[in-house]
């Protein structure tokens, strides 16, 4: 693994936001996150008081419900040189919505831009703050990537993953057609309009056969979730994991919905 | 025409099960999307025509009342008249007492979606007169006695099977023997059945793409060279527009008609661009004697004075439904009303009320490829998201869905019973867990097991996991 030499010596303190659905469905992602960033000279902190970005209050439009979680979160995480969140809709939440639920509140505002200026998603933030250029990892499959709504489109998330996907020992990439259209997850959605829902991951999964990857990639739990879920309603032998398993080698455990 | 966006869910059952309409979506996804990606990369400065464009909106939305004081001022001095009409009812009892005026029978109409607003055509209809569409898709839909599905290409859940069997009901001097399978004859049939209308008509009715303040001009754009016809041939021309679509000069109006058809259809332009400019005058050779128009609020004052303001700036373009995934899936006449896809989601609350339109703007993943798109640089799941506040604030989602978020709400809040809340949850998940990786079905998440497998949570937590590894756990 290689880290851009001016980033080795200084040591900041990150802390890491786990995420609900890292830390109930797939904690090996929280402990692969650990180890990349430790890898990249950041010493790693995982605050207990931790819960949830908000994102479901927020998208439902509950704005004193998201203000307490928010707080909540600004106060655990506020001590940290950096946020880093293993997902890029919880690292947009707090970097880019936060503010917006205290439009009414200047100290708590001020406190939110401050927490969204240190805010980040793991891969882009190993690449562009850290300075990774290689990995160590090993995996010798055919693989595509599916590239997350809210990390591609509110954090300009596309080549952070692949770059450093390239650098993995063994590993093919194959681009997946219409890879930056929705999976239909989008959080309470999927089960508001669950037809809708669907018809998007349908299409979805077919795009991911088509490929003809052994093993599809994103960074986002959510949508992971989705599709490995419906990728085993229709029977498919493709594998489902967060990139941050395959870029920290910690492929050991079974994919995401696979038996142990 | 009638709102349905109070039954959004059944329309979507509907939609899912239209074959016809599936096709034509996917059609969709591979056409209007790849050539306005053609257009685009064709037009480096697209950017900064882009950030133009949202200035010029902007600042005209800015200065509204002085812009169309401006324009009926201009109007006027070119021998026309403006109707200032505060909702729709205003509108088409205006726009029939003209008709009345010069005992119209017949009326031709332009592609207009404030005609549709207002449901223009019923009314006349209601009233003896007798409307004629003439741009082909609208045409189409009209015959088959149904809403648009897309606010540019109104037919585009019609194939063309079904365009010449609504063709062999209604145009009763068809010949049976006659070929309707090529588009081309399609087209050629529709055209002999409008032409002698254009010429019987008393009234054409256009909407309008913009209206110029300086000149007092309407512009229309137009593929078929039907908006000419209809405008040109009748004694009267009554241009019915909704409010915001003033700009100040001709300049801005090429400035935004330069990213208006590469947004929609991906061509450079248009292949006719009108602009209408008072009635016939004494040199003229062609023209219609009267000019009217018919200026629509409808809502948008009180829009413009809401956080939904910058939906005002829409152009029409309809790139947001283009690339919209749920749009793609359902089609537009899911959504209910005259406004599909992302646009509509914002724009049928605000107009209609969110009391009988919440679930449109919840039926969005936030993708944001609308915002992306969208050549007035409209944050769309911004406003998406206004309309869902509006929607909780009046409690209008199902009480358990309410009470599944309070829930969530107050244990997030509070780590500690968080913590314990989880424990408790996984607790009973490892009792199935040995035999189980995924779930088929579970109570209360039927929503999410209908089309697919759930994956078991972890027997132990991120957190139980590094609590017991004992890790530090505040640096």
């Amino acid at each position: 693994m290689q880290i851009a030499s001016d980033k080795i010596r200084d040591r900041p303190h990150v802390g890491l936001f786990v995420t609900c659905l890292v830390d109930v469905f797939r904690p090996q992602v929280g402990f692969a996150a650990i180890k990349l960033l430790e890898q990249s000279g950041c010493r790693v902190s995982v605050p207990t008081p931790q819960t949830c970005c908000g994102q479901p209050a927020y998208n439902s439009g509950d704005q004193v419900g998201t203000r307490k979680i928010a707080k909540t979160v600004i106060e655990v995480f506020e001590p940290f040189d950096f946020v880093v969140a293993p997902s890029g809709s919880c690292a947009a939440m707090i970097k880019l919505h936060f503010a917006d639920v205290f439009s009414d509140d200047v100290d708590m505002k001020a406190r939110a831009e401050a927490l969204a200026a240190r805010t980040h998603e793991l891969v882009s933030f190993l690449v562009d703050q850290r300075g990774m250029v290689t990995t160590d990892a090993v995996f010798p499959q055919s693989v595509t990537y599916h590239d997350s709504c809210s990390g591609l489109r509110e954090l300009g998330i596309r080549e952070h993953p692949r770059r450093l996907l390239d650098t993995v020992k063994g590993l093919r990439m194959t681009e997946l057609a219409d890879s930056d259209v929705c999976c239909g997850f989008g959080g309470t959605f999927c089960v508001k309009y669950p037809d809708i829902s669907n018809r998007m991951v349908e299409d979805k999964t077919s795009a991911i056969a088509a490929s003809g990857a052994e093993t599809v990639l994103a960074g986002d739990m959510g949508c992971l979730l989705n599709m490995a879920g419906k990728l085993k309603r229709e029977g498919s032998h493709v594998e489902t994991r967060h990139v941050a398993e395959v870029l920290a080698g910690m492929t050991d455990d079974p994919a995401i919905g696979e038996g142990d | 025409m009638e709102a349905k966006t109070h039954a959004f869910s059944a329309n979507v059952a509907d939609a899912l099960e239209d074959e016809p309409l599936q096709r034509a979506l996917q059609k969709l996804k591979q056409g209007f999307v790849v050539k306005r990606r053609e257009a685009i990369d064709n037009l480096p400065e697209f950017e900064r025509l882009r950030a133009e464009g949202q200035a010029i909106k902007d600042h005209t939305l800015g200065h509204l009342d002085l812009y169309l004081e401006e324009f009926e001022a201009k109007v006027a001095a070119k021998g026309g008249q403006v109707h200032w009409c505060r909702d729709a009812g205003e509108a088409r009892k205006k726009i029939l007492t003209i008709c009345r005026s010069v005992d119209a029978r017949t009326v031709t109409k332009g592609k207009s979606m404030i005609g549709e607003e207002i449901a223009i055509n019923d009314y006349l209809e209601e009233n003896g007169i007798e409307p004629i569409e003439t741009d082909l898709g609208e045409y189409i839909i009209q015959l088959r006695k149904e809403p648009p599905s897309h606010i540019i290409a109104p037919a585009i859940h019609v194939p063309k099977e079904a365009v010449a069997d609504v063709f062999r009901e209604t145009h009763t001097d068809l010949d049976p023997e006659r070929s309707l399978e090529d588009p081309r004859t399609l087209v050629d049939e529709a055209r002999s059945m409008l032409r002698q209308k254009y010429l019987d008509a008393d009234v054409g009715i256009t909407g309008a793409n913009f209206l110029v303040a300086e000149t007092g001009s309407t512009v229309i754009v137009t593929n078929e060279g039907n908006g000419d016809l209809t405008q040109s041939l009748p004694g009267i021309h009554i241009v019915l527009a909704s409010l915001e679509k003033v700009v100040p000069t001709l300049e801005d109006a090429s400035t935004i008609l330069r990213l208006l058809a590469r947004s929609a259809t991906g061509q450079e332009f248009s292949a006719y661009t009108t602009f209408s400019t008072g009635p016939k005058r004494p040199d003229d050779l062609d023209g219609p004697a009267q000019f009217h128009v018919v200026l629509l609020d409808n809502g948008r004052t009180e829009l413009l004075a809401s956080e939904s303001r910058e939906i005002l700036r829409c152009i029409r373009c309809g790139a947001c439904m283009n690339h919209c995934p749920v749009y793609g899936a359902i089609g537009g006449h899911a959504y209910g009303w005259v406004y599909p896809g992302p646009m509509g989601a914002v724009l049928t609350p605000a107009l209609l009320g969110i009391e009988r339109s919440h679930d449109l703007p919840h039926a969005s993943t936030f993708c944001g490829r609308c915002e992306e798109v969208c050549p007035m640089n409209i944050p769309l799941p911004k406003l998406i998201r206004y309309q869902r506040r509006k929607a909780f604030e009046r409690r209008l989602s199902g009480r358990v869905g309410r009470w599944g978020l309070a829930l969530w709400v107050a244990v997030a809040a509070r780590p500690a019973l968080y913590r314990t809340f989880l424990s408790v949850l996984l607790f009973c998940v490892s009792l199935l867990r040995p035999r189980c990786t995924r779930f088929r079905w579970l109570p209360l998440a039927s929503g999410w097991t209908k089309h697919r497998d759930l994956p078991a949570p972890a027997t132990k937590s991120f957190f139980q996991i590094w609590k017991s590894r004992g890790s530090n756990s505040n640096g």
